[in-house]
């Protein structure tokens, strides 16, 4: 009876693991940080996880998890509202899951903490002053406020909140948010606008002021998941054990410290081992990094090469065909790459993953190759064209034997040009994310933490420089001697 | 004998400039012609005709008594040698890689071509050192050898010479002159020669064909010219070379 169950264990464990689970964040700490922990709970369920870290914005994460690329990841109420079901009504919880079960999606309940926007002081000023609510500030018009850009301009930011609560300081000034953060402890400031979640707000002992009059809207976290997950894991994100805002902070804060998100999210499960902080293995790191950084590059080279070679041939034999093809590489290049990545990520086959990154790069990389090699051709002077051409040399071999090699120097400095500006576009990459040393300049970036930022832009740019030596390396053995002297 | 090269009414015009008005003519195997005449004149139209590295806006050009289309162009040039002004050398190739270029391209027996090589040498006095040397290794007078040695080396019927010697000195110039003629006599092979010069033409040709402004003006030997010039420009052509030897 007992090996019975056990068999029945077995099998369900092995059909569960057939199909991995696919759990994506967004790219900035707090998401890492959940993703991580729906990882862990849905392995302990007896799933096999696949984890798509810091994939993007909402924009992106909401389409992968409607194509099915990904089948798992951390939400906010506010923004499922605001930006996902695009309504200015406040759903409840059963009416936002209602909209959303009409897409396909499931969300879990709410796990346990709100993240919305607040205001924040100095404990130590707060108590003097006595102040714990919004509505407290009425009795300190004096108090000086720096608040971000963003909060400023937003229709639920500064202008209505301080009609709402009436509130009359006039010392409202914009600054930065980790600037405003040393404004705040060095007390050039007095009051900021946070995320209630901040692992700043543990890290300076800060004070949130509860929003008494209930101005914010609420962004509760919660995951949201594709309706044909099995019901187990479903289950295993409903009943964790949730996470209150107090360990939420803590879990942010670990991971700002301790830069890394699993070990962060691990700490969820086991408090006790919090001094256990690994520092990353920096050299396994960057070599994953720099060896997908190469991969990335390198096969969109490649295919610029394979496809921009025959292209750059037949522009330089002018007429439409020739000037079409110019054009609308020489187009390619403007668009900003940033932006080529983000008009890929929609096309059909494509979506989050390494090909879309490759497509752009190689896309970006053609321009050089294809002019290099029209300009180097149609540079050849006639008197060598007609000598080709009176040997009886058919057409192909003329091309093969004379043209290209004449025109080497050209093509290969356009080769060179691809070969440096796809290392460095590569690094944006990790936006979509594919990885490579655009990683560790993402989360540096998103970390405010100028070594992790380094730690993929210093080899990024060593890279471009091996790159760029390498090929001045490689002109020696491409370049024909008899052209060299 | 039927000359191996010969034009019907072949006109050329780029653009709204008639480079060459319609014209026949045809070489006499065997012998030496050379083209004369100022610049501009159609005499460089006209060898790249033969050559199909142009097309004739009407007439046609006839070649061992087939008319030279797109299709016949290559197995034509195949049959001809030429010779351009700078030497159209190519520079990331060898002077032997040159050289070898269509034979190896071709797939001609080693042997063949080292045998053929070796007699090129001789005929054009190159030396057998500077065979491994790359064009911008080579003097102008070295370069237009190793040219010609291209040019001979399929050994073609007919040999087309574009202005080979124009870009050189004086001095080379008339060393290169000597050897030529000493080839042309040893090959008696049908061969044009495009020139400025009439002392040059003189020198080497066995036949003149003077033009101007995309004609023939005169046709004849050195003696016919000097004799009795056909018209004023003739006349004035030929006292413009001053110090012709003929």
């Amino acid at each position: 009876m007992k090996t019975g169950i056990l068999l029945l264990a077995l099998i369900a464990t092995s059909t569960l693991a057939a199909e991995p689970v696919v759990v994506g964040s967004k790219k900035f700490t707090e998401s890492y940080v959940l993703g991580g922990i729906a990882r862990t709970v849905l392995e302990r369920a007896g799933f096999t996880v696949q984890e798509r870290a810091g994939m993007g914005g909402t924009i992106i994460l909401w389409q992968a998890l409607s194509d099915g690329q990904i089948d798992v990841y951390p939400e906010y109420t506010g923004t499922i509202g605001e930006e996902i079901l695009r309504t200015k009504e406040r759903l409840s919880a059963d009416e936002m899951r209602a909209a959303l079960k009409k897409l396909g999606v499931g969300m879990s309940a709410d796990l346990g903490f709100n993240n919305t926007y607040a205001l924040v002081m100095r404990r130590a000023e707060a108590e003097r002053l006595g102040i714990q609510t919004i509505s407290d500030l009425r009795q300190h018009p004096d108090l000086k406020v720096g608040l971000t850009h963003e909060f400023l301009d937003r229709q639920d930011g500064w202008r209505p909140l301080a009609a709402a609560y009436g509130l009359t300081m006039t010392n409202v000034s914009g600054i930065d948010h980790a600037i405003g953060y040393a404004a705040l402890v060095r007390g050039s400031i007095q009051i900021k606008d946070a995320y209630s979640t901040d692992a700043k707000i543990q890290e300076n002992d800060l004070v949130v002021l509860r929003d008494d009059r209930h101005f914010f809207p609420e962004y509760k976290a919660v995951f949201l998941y594709r309706q044909n997950l099995h019901p187990r894991a479903v289950a295993a994100l409903n009943h964790f054990g949730g996470i209150d805002e107090a360990k939420m902070i803590s879990l942010n804060a670990a991971a700002e410290r301790s830069k890394d998100y699993a070990y962060a999210a691990s700490l969820y499960f086991h408090p006790a081992n919090s001094h256990a902080a690994p520092r990353r293995e920096l050299w396994t790191n960057l070599a994953r990094w720099t060896g997908r950084h190469l991969e990335l590059a390198g096969i969109s080279l490649l295919l610029s090469v394979l496809i921009g070679l025959p292209l750059g041939i037949v522009a330089s034999r002018g007429g439409p065909v020739g000037q079409i093809i110019l054009a609308i590489v020489g187009m390619i290049q403007t668009i900003p790459s940033l932006a080529l990545l983000a008009l890929l990520v929609p096309v059909p086959f494509l979506g989050i993953s390494a090909t879309t990154a490759i497509v752009a790069l190689f896309l970006y990389g053609l321009l050089p190759i294809v002019r290099n090699t029209a300009t180097g051709l149609q540079e050849i002077p006639a008197a060598l064209r007609d000598s080709a051409t009176a040997l009886g040399l058919e057409s192909g071999a003329r091309l093969r034997k004379i043209y290209l090699p004449l025109a080497s120097r050209t093509i290969l400095a356009g080769i060179k040009t691809s070969a440096v500006i796809n290392i460095g576009t590569a690094t944006l990459a990790a936006l979509i994310g594919a990885g490579g040393l655009g990683e560790p300049i993402l989360s540096g970036l998103n970390l405010n933490d100028h070594a992790t930022i380094l730690e993929g832009a210093i080899p990024a740019a060593l890279l471009a420089l091996l790159v760029q030596g390498l090929f001045d390396l490689l002109d020696r053995f491409l370049i024909p001697r008899g052209l060299r002297l | 004998m039927d000359p191996l090269v010969r034009l019907i009414g072949v006109s050329k015009s780029f653009g709204g400039t008639t480079a060459l008005q319609p014209t026949d003519l045809d070489f006499a195997p065997g012998l030496t012609t050379a083209l004369i005449g100022p610049s501009g004149c159609g005499k460089s139209t006209l060898l790249r005709l033969v050559l199909a590295l142009l097309r004739p806006d009407s007439g046609k050009v006839l070649f061992d008594g087939a008319e030279v289309t797109e299709a016949n162009a290559e197995a034509v040039r195949r049959r001809v040698g030429y010779v351009i002004q700078e030497g159209g050398l190519f520079p990331h190739l060898t002077a032997r890689a040159n050289v070898l270029l269509m034979s190896r391209h071709l797939g001609r027996p080693e042997q063949e071509m080292a045998r053929r090589l070796e007699e090129l040498c001789v005929l054009s006095q190159f030396p057998r050192a500077g065979l491994d040397r790359y064009p911008a290794e080579l003097s102008g007078g070295q370069r237009q050898r190793v040219s010609l040695m291209r040019a001979l080396m399929l050994s073609p019927e007919v040999l087309l010479l574009d202005e080979p010697l124009g870009a050189l000195d004086p001095l080379v110039r008339s060393a290169l002159q000597r050897d030529l003629k000493e080839i042309f006599a040893r090959l008696r092979q049908t061969t044009l020669l495009v020139t400025h010069d009439m002392g040059e033409a003189a020198y080497l040709a066995d036949e003149i064909v003077l033009m101007n402004e995309g004609r023939i003006v005169q046709r004849g030997s050195a003696a016919d010219f000097r004799d009795h010039p056909a018209t004023e420009f003739v006349s004035e052509f030929i006292n413009a070379q001053r110090g012709a030897t003929f």
